[in-house]
This record gives structure tokens, C-alpha cells and sequence, in this order.
């Protein structure tokens, strides 16, 4: 990028130790900037980030009324942490709650490799009737026009809203009836198995846990 | 390059030295970002918000930096001032931020900032590197509108998410993938190289060649 130095009229060498001052200096002020930028962002970035997340939550659960976090600590599922936990890092399930107190069922996060890198997403399972309620893809950057059908395509989307588990992807118009069958988009084959695994995958892992959890009765 | 008003550094940089037509640099956002209006918006703020205030220091600190370091330190403050762009578009526009992934931490790599720092801000004064900064990144983000509305028009047959040929339209969804990208610029770069050629020509003036110029930037 640099031109190359002119050599017939070098420049004065520099000492080493200004070198180096100017570029602490330089470095430490950039720093401070930094520090000050990320506090004054970063609460907003997170708030987006929660109000991103009750959404999806609302959207997979059909509206619920209220929802608890659970977390998923030694393979059970616990509302409240032993004192000492630290609850960031441990994988979190959602149960949403109905107008009178009825369980609806419980939202999960999961990823899989998608066409291009990890898709993203959320989905509702009901543990009463071993059906979906829903799925929101939350990251993903597949290819626009094919594989971002997994979340634009509504035909496709609304599948995952009374699908049985776990799925089973058909190619469109080869399925039987069955009800675990979830038609595949043409032209996105990949991305759409990659949506289908990371619903499998997530609740062959936690299905016991989601189907055992017997917490006090709900209110 | 001696300009004869203030403004020549401001306009030079929309046309006759326009950095992605004429200059050719910048390419990577310029085909990466474009697939949609309001992505090529926000990444020309952000481009323009990392150029200004980067030509703006490097040029008021241009005595202080030692020769031998001095790309290490124009890099240092183009970081900052990126890194802060980055943290203020996912706290405004978390969508939007989403949507560029990572082409706005790449804006620190982006040969449009570099190169004005070391061919112009740091070696004019203060206020025509902010102006020359100031053009570019007009220059820049004409172009990126112009590639993001032809192709977000063509590809998703919408124009900033408004649908413009109604619900019967057949998206040409090549637009939106990389090689609309291409495709766009190749007509854009052939458009304007036709258009100064034919200017140059009825100049009469036995021309400069439309090339010396573009030689010395790439």
C-alpha cells in the first residue's frame, strides 16, 4: 500500500524509545476512547438483544401470558440455581404460561450448520401432545433468495407449528401424511435439513428433561 | 493537484477521482454490502464517519507520528474510530447490523480510508483532508446507493423493503448473490469509463489519456 521510500533523501533516524511512546500514547488513548464507547453502548445492546429474545419467545409459544427461565444445571432442569452458580454459560430453556396458569410449553434454543454458517434458531415444543408450536430462525446467514426461505417462506415456517417430533424432512409432495413430516424448500435442501437437525438434535438431547419436569404445581 | 477553490477537494471526489469508480478502491463492501438500499446507507455512514474523523486526527497529528510508524498508527486510529461505529450501529440499528455482519469490523481494512490517509490527509492541512474525506466518502456512498438500488430493485424486486413492480414480479435473484455484485459494478465502471472517454475526445484538446489518472491510484 505504502509508496516505496524515497531513498535519495532518508529522513533522520527516529530513537526507538519515541517510537514506541508515540504508539503507547496513541494506544492508550484509543483504549480510553474504546472503554467510553463501549459504556455508553453496551446497555443499549443488550436491552436489544433481551427485547430480541422475549419476542422470538412470544412468537414460538403463541403469545404466553408470562414465561420462567430454566436452566439446565446437572442435567436437571432448575428454576432457581443452587447459591454460587453462575448462571451464565449454562444452557436455558423457556416455559411459557397460559391466561390461567396453564402450561403452553417450552421454548429451546438450538443451532446447526446451515449452507453457510450456524443457523440460529428457537422453537416451541409442547411436552403434553409431542407436537410444535412454533420456530423463529434467530441468526442466520444464508443465501438470499434460497436458503433465507427457511425464515421468509411462510409455507415453510408455519409447517413447524403443529409438526410432531421428532421431524422428518420430505421432499414437497413425497411425504405420506405423516405427522412428523416437514416439507423440504426446494433449491435449499441443505438449509432446510440444517433447521430440521437443530430441532432434532436440541430435543433428543433435552426431551427427557422437557417431558420429565414435574416443578411445583403451576400457578 | 493544486486546487484552485476549497471546494475542488470535496468535488474531485464525486466524479473525475470518485474512489470506487475511478480510483477502483474499496471493492470489497462496495460488492459485499450492496444487495439492499438501506445496508448501502448505513455502511456509507459508516464508512463516512470512519474516513472524517480518521483524516481529521491524522491530519492534526500528522507532525507528531514518526515516519516509521506511521501506518501502524493510522490503522490504530482508523480501529478506534470503527470499532466505535460498530458499537453505535448495533446499539441503534440492530437489524441493519445483523444484516452486514462482518464488513463493518472490515471498514478498518477498507483501502479507501488508508489511502487518503497516506496520500492526502497526511500531508495537507487540516481542513482540506476533512474535505477530501468529506468527498470520498459522498463519492463512495453515491456509488453504493446507486449499486444497492439497482440491485435490491432487480434482485427483491423491492426498493428500501417497498415493493415496486407489484406481487407478479419474478425476482432476478442473481442480483442479490455475489455475482449481481459484479455484474452491477462491471456496467457501472464500463458506463463511466465510456462517458469520460467521449468527454476527453470532444474536448478536442489533444487529450490527456483518461488513464494517467486512474494508473496512479490503483
Amino acid at each position: 500500500m505504502s509508496a516505496p521510500p524515497a531513498a535519495e533523501h532518508a529522513p533522520p533516524r527516529v530513537p526507538a524509545a519515541r517510537l514506541l511512546t508515540t504508539l503507547g500514547t496513541g494506544g492508550a488513548l484509543a483504549g480510553a476512547l474504546l472503554v467510553f464507547a463501549y459504556q455508553a453502548t453496551q446497555p443499549t445492546i443488550l436491552a436489544n438483544k433481551r427485547k430480541e429474545l422475549a419476542q422470538a419467545i412470544a412468537e414460538v409459544l403463541r403469545a404466553p401470558q408470562r414465561y420462567d427461565t430454566l436452566y439446565v444445571y446437572r442435567n436437571v432442569l432448575q428454576r432457581e440455581l443452587p447459591p454460587g452458580v453462575d448462571p451464565r454459560g449454562l444452557e436455558r430453556v423457556y416455559l411459557g404460561y397460559g391466561a390461567n396458569g396453564e402450561r403452553i410449553g417450552f421454548a429451546v434454543e438450538s443451532n446447526a450448520a446451515g449452507f453457510q454458517d450456524r443457523i440460529g434458531l428457537i422453537f416451541g415444543y409442547d411436552p403434553a401432545t409431542g407436537r410444535l408450536l412454533g420456530m423463529k430462525v434467530l441468526q442466520s446467514t444464508e443465501t438470499p433468495g434460497l436458503g433465507d426461505k427457511i425464515y421468509k417462506d411462510t409455507a415453510f415456517v408455519g409447517q413447524f407449528s403443529r409438526v410432531a417430533v421428532p421431524l422428518r424432512g420430505v421432499k414437497r409432495g413425497a411425504g405420506r401424511g405423516d405427522s412428523a413430516e416437514v416439507d423440504m424448500i426446494t433449491g435449499a435442501t441443505i438449509s432446510s435439513r440444517a433447521v430440521i437437525r437443530a430441532i432434532n438434535d436440541a430435543l433428543a438431547r433435552l426431551r427427557p428433561l422437557l417431558d420429565g419436569y414435574r416443578a411445583e404445581a403451576s400457578r | 493537484m493544486k486546487a484552485a477553490r476549497p471546494a475542488d477537494d470535496f468535488l474531485r471526489c464525486l466524479w473525475q477521482e470518485n474512489p470506487v469508480l475511478v480510483q477502483v478502491l474499496g471493492l470489497c463492501p462496495t460488492l459485499a454490502v450492496t444487495n439492499t438500499v438501506a445496508n448501502a446507507v448505513a455502511m456509507g455512514i459508516a464508512v463516512a464517519f470512519v474516513l472524517i474523523f480518521s483524516s481529521l486526527f491524522v491530519s492534526s497529528l500528522k507532525r507528531y507520528i514518526p515516519n516509521e510508524v506511521r501506518i501502524s498508527a493510522y490503522i490504530m486510529i482508523i480501529a478506534t474510530f470503527v470499532t466505535i461505529a460498530d458499537m453505535t450501529l448495533q446499539a441503534t440499528q440492530p437489524a441493519i447490523h445483523k444484516a452486514m455482519g462482518p464488513f463493518v469490523p472490515l471498514i478498518v481494512v477498507n483501502c479507501i480510508i488508508l489511502g487518503r490517509q497516506e496520500a492526502f490527509a497526511s500531508r495537507n492541512p487540516v481542513w482540506r483532508s476533512v474535505l477530501d474525506a468529506a468527498g470520498n466518502s459522498v463519492g463512495f456512498t453515491i456509488v453504493l446507493l446507486i449499486m444497492g438500488g439497482v440491485r435490491e430493485v432487480l434482485g427483491s424486486g423491492t426498493f428500501l423493503g417497498y415493493s415496486v413492480f407489484g406481487p407478479h414480479y419474478e425476482p432476478w435473484v442473481v442480483m442479490i448473490l455475489p455475482p449481481g455484485g459484479f455484474f452491477t459494478l462491471g456496467s457501472l465502471v464500463l458506463v463511466v469509463n465510456v462517458v469520460r472517454r467521449r468527454r476527453a475526445e470532444r474536448a478536442a484538446v489533444p487529450a490527456l489519456p483518461v488513464r494517467s489518472e486512474t494508473k496512479e491510484a490503483a
